[in-house]
């Protein structure tokens, strides 16, 4: 391998890791996001628990 | 709709476009990685070592479009009051400047093959860059030394519009270049290459073109979800 050779795979080496440390960080950011809206999915309360419950009614 | 209802929606509205860009993306990089290094000749001048420029002038290009966009954006916000410019125009500025800092470093890495030195202060055109690139990075220190609200919007907006008069100026740079000489691209006859190498640069231009949406769209969508998410729990307090 030459040295421009060398110099040109750390050129495309630096982009590829720039761009996977940036998906990595927004992979990280977008995790936190959604433990927060589980979270909050848990704090508010649920619609069908809140429902008045059916009257039984005899079958038959 | 109910916040949680409207934040569950945004959620899935991301979800819909996102694999596509994504899939999109790892095409286009693939394919041009694959032109760049197996199908474009060597430059009869530069040799091997021109192959640098695929990328690196696609992502100047890019660089330039993301801060374009952002000005764009903060054109919107100051004329039309359109809520969601500002987030946009901060993305774009976001977006511009990590392109920015690969333009940085793939020019330094040429630079030394090329020049034999990492970076000259003598040269216009990596100066010029430079300073673009620490006005957008000003740009942060001004919107996060600001309270959020119109105020902090208003000041980004009128900055990120003033930071595109360096634009062409960074442009005009190459062509001013005296000491070394920047290879020129584009003429106003058109591009200085052909064939393969052409095809190449298009290809690896259309791909970090697509790249650099795919990254601002979830960059995007999750600024917005936290804006929501914040909404959220002010209004569940």
């Amino acid at each position: 391998m030459t040295t421009s050779e060398k110099y040109v795979t750390a050129a495309y080496c630096v982009v590829f890791a720039v761009v996977l440390v940036y998906v990595l960080i927004m992979a990280l950011k977008l995790q936190r996001l959604e433990r927060e809206v589980d979270e909050l999915a848990g704090r508010v309360p649920d619609e069908d628990a809140e429902e008045s419950p059916r009257e039984t009614a005899q079958v038959g | 709709m109910s916040p949680a209802a409207a934040t569950i929606s945004a959620v899935g509205r991301a979800r819909i476009s996102l694999p596509v860009l994504a899939a999109s993306s790892l095409v286009l990089v693939t394919t041009a990685l694959a032109f760049v290094f197996f199908v474009a000749p060597n430059d009869a001048d530069q040799g091997f070592s021109q192959r640098i420029f695929y990328f690196h002038v696609s992502m100047a290009f890019t660089a330039y479009a993301c801060f374009g966009g952002g000005a764009w954006n903060a054109l919107r916000h100051l004329w039309k009051r359109d809520p969601r410019a500002d987030l946009r125009s901060y993305v774009c500025v976001h977006q511009g400047l990590i392109f920015g800092t690969l333009v940085l470093l793939t020019g330094s890495i040429w630079a030394k093959i090329s020049w034999g030195h990492w970076w000259l202060w003598s040269e216009d055109e990596l100066v010029l860059f430079l300073v673009l690139y620490l006005f957008y990075c000003a740009y942060f220190m001004l919107r996060f030394s600001v309270e959020p609200g119109p105020q902090r919007a208003n000041l980004s907006a009128v900055y990120a519009l003033f930071g595109v008069i360096l634009i062409p100026v960074s442009f005009a740079a190459i062509r001013l270049a005296k000491t070394f000489t920047h290879p020129e691209v584009f003429h106003l006859k058109g591009p200085s290459f052909g064939g393969w190498i052409l095809v190449t640069y298009c290809l690896s231009q259309a791909a970090l073109l697509v790249l650099a949406y795919t990254l601002y769209s979830v960059e995007l969508g999750g600024k917005r979800l936290d804006v929501r998410l914040r909404r959220l729990r002010e209004a569940l307090a």
